[in-house]
């Protein structure tokens, strides 16, 4: 059978730490990097006769995202206790939702490449997304033979968000996760670092021959911290259980780590009776209830979510939707560009686009820079865009000038493109008797060129167009360079 | 329903509980008793009955998201068994 034989099927599970100040059910602060147990209270390692306290700010995160995402806000949820022992679980049970999530459904859309150039539209149906508590960290490094245990991470607000199993390949599960990890940053509920664990991915993957109905026998890859290794990881373990099924072997359920310097998934030692987790509703919490009044003030507080400014950038601007897609992959992005749009105007939008997604991302991304430390402000990218837009520069001279103002040469003022398309002399040539010189200068230095055109070769044309930049400094108006050269020549 | 042998040591095991063999008739004896209370309850007719997850028909109060808490690691650390950079030191974990 080849690969186009096999069925891919993949879901994903991702555990967003949310952005509280303290934990879920204690007074303890969340902060990332502090000294090991300082942020390890009572409740936090299960001292006797503690009790746990909901936070309200994590509810509200929660409600935040089911709005985010078209879901059910469940009116009633409840907290269960998750059954297993592990050192860094001190109370012997993790707090979470089982049959009653805080929310239901929903759906996340994506725009996934396809490997072509292109990309195509997708939507993913999500099942739920619970709130529960993180656990600490075990540090296995030796003291002594023995694990040296650390509780700062212990009740740190989750959101488990769960997707259903629709994504078909790697491509897909990762622009999932990058839709998602985009969602929780615009609304605010979650800082997206995944270095810092803000943000993990299991993804269940198993196969199946093209046309059968049941699932295959999946396996989970757990904690998979970047999207590249998400990508790696899911078309490792896909080509790792079709060859399997194929050598007559059957897929065992299993949870499976990806090593990132071999780039393979291994099957982590199953831990016995790991997932006998005898969840049951914990009786020291009451049952959550959200009112209507509640899901309403937080809905007036969200703000304007990416779909929706994606769809006003196509409606209003005219942008493809792989543009307004890439343009609202973050506040921040998309802020820049709607201050772009606001300075240099509607007309140029497109343009705007053109040069926030092309010179300023790759720029960016080259000197590792986040939009908010661009060099080039907003309002000077805009200069720019309007001086390309009223035929005061070209093009290729608007690279030039955007290298310059990205270096600085003409300070932080908005008139910057301005400044340095003067000082440095740039300004397109458009004078037409100035034109027609360069050319009779450039027709007397390459006969050759001329006689080749006129025996019929188009190419000689094009040289001669090249030459005449080339003589301008890249000043002369190519349009206006085509029109009179193709005149003289006629 | 009554509880095989192999099911009462699953069940000690889930529960880090160290059974000797010949406490596992009494204990079979005794998890059976429970269940037989169930089994009674099981009887009674609940059709249109909402479960409830608390026996108090009341809604969880909820705290402000504010840090009131402040280190008490060295407290907390005094009665511990062992500990070592800040850290709690247990048994290795193998994973």
């Amino acid at each position: 059978m080849s690969r186009t034989d096999w069925e891919v099927v993949i879901g994903l599970e991702v555990h967003t730490q949310l952005s509280t100040q303290s934990k879920i059910f204690s007074g303890a602060s969340i902060a990332f990097g502090a000294e090991p147990n300082v942020q390890a209270c009572a409740v936090d390692i299960a001292l006797p006769g503690v009790l746990p306290v909901l936070n309200k700010g994590a509810v509200e995160r929660a409600i935040r995202f089911g709005l985010a995402v078209g879901a059910t806000i469940a009116p009633k949820s409840v907290f269960a206790r998750k059954n297993y022992f592990y050192p860094d679980l001190p109370k012997g049970y993790q707090i979470s939702q089982y049959e009653l999530p805080v929310v239901v459904g929903g759906q996340i859309h994506l725009l996934v490449p396809d490997g072509k150039g292109g990309a195509y539209e997708k939507v993913v149906n999500l099942t739920r997304a619970h709130l529960e508590e993180d656990a600490g960290k075990s540090l296995h490094e030796d003291f002594h033979g023995m694990t040296g245990i650390d509780l700062n991470r212990a009740g740190t607000p989750l959101l488990e968000i769960v997707s259903e199993p629709e994504m078909s390949s790697s491509a897909e599960a990762v622009a999932y996760a990058k839709a998602l990890h985009g969602i929780v940053r615009w609304i605010d509920i979650c800082d997206g670092n995944m270095q810092e664990g803000s943000f993990r991915c299991d993804a269940n993957v198993s196969v199946r021959p093209r046309g059968q109905k049941e699932f295959g026998t999946r396996r989970e890859i757990k904690n998979l911290n970047s999207f590249r290794f998400m990508q790696q990881a899911i078309d490792y373990e896909i080509q790792w259980q079709i060859d399997l099924i194929e050598d007559g072997g059957k897929v065992q359920q299993a949870t499976v780590l990806f090593d990132s310097d071999t780039g393979e998934t291994r099957a982590m030692r199953s831990k016995e009776d790991a997932h006998d987790y005898r969840y049951f509703p914990d009786p020291d919490l009451l049952p959550l209830i959200i009112d209507s009044a509640w899901i309403e003030r937080v809905k007036g507080e969200l703000p304007e979510l990416p779909a929706a400014l994606s769809a006003r950038f196509q409606n209003d601007f005219g942008l493809s939707i792989y543009d307004a897609t890439a343009l609202t992959a973050s506040r921040e992005v998309s802020q820049f560009y709607l201050d772009t749009v606001a300075a240099a105007g509607t007309a140029s939008a497109k343009t705007c686009a053109n040069w926030v997604m092309g010179e300023v991302a790759a720029r960016l991304n080259k000197a590792e820079l986040d939009i908010t430390a661009s060099p080039v402000s907003a309002l000077q990218l805009a200069g720019l865009v309007q001086r390309i837009a009223d035929n005061t520069i070209s093009n290729a001279i608007a690279k030039k000038v955007f290298d310059a103002l990205w270096n600085k040469e003409g300070g932080d003022d908005a008139n910057a493109a301005d400044t340095i398309i003067e000082t440095q002399g740039l300004k397109q040539v458009t004078d037409s008797g100035a034109i027609e010189a360069i050319i009779d200068e450039v027709l007397a230095a390459n006969q050759k060129s001329v006689e080749e055109f006129r025996a019929g070769k188009e190419k000689a044309f094009n040289a001669l167009v090249g030459q005449c930049m080339k003589a301008s400094k890249g000043k002369a108006n190519p349009a206006q360079v085509n029109e009179i050269l193709k005149k003289k020549l006629g | 329903m009554s509880l095989s042998l192999d099911e009462v040591r699953h069940i000690a095991k889930l529960a880090r509980l160290e059974l000797a063999e010949g406490d596992l008739d009494a204990t079979q004896a005794k998890l059976n008793g429970i269940f037989g209370l169930i089994e009674e309850m099981q009887a009674v007719n609940t059709d249109g009955v909402e479960p409830m997850s608390h026996p108090q028909e009341l809604a969880q109060r909820l705290r402000e998201d504010k840090v009131i808490e402040t280190d008490r690691r060295a407290a907390y650390q005094a009665i511990a068994p062992q500990t070592e950079a800040g850290l709690y030191l247990v048994p290795q974990v193998i994973e």
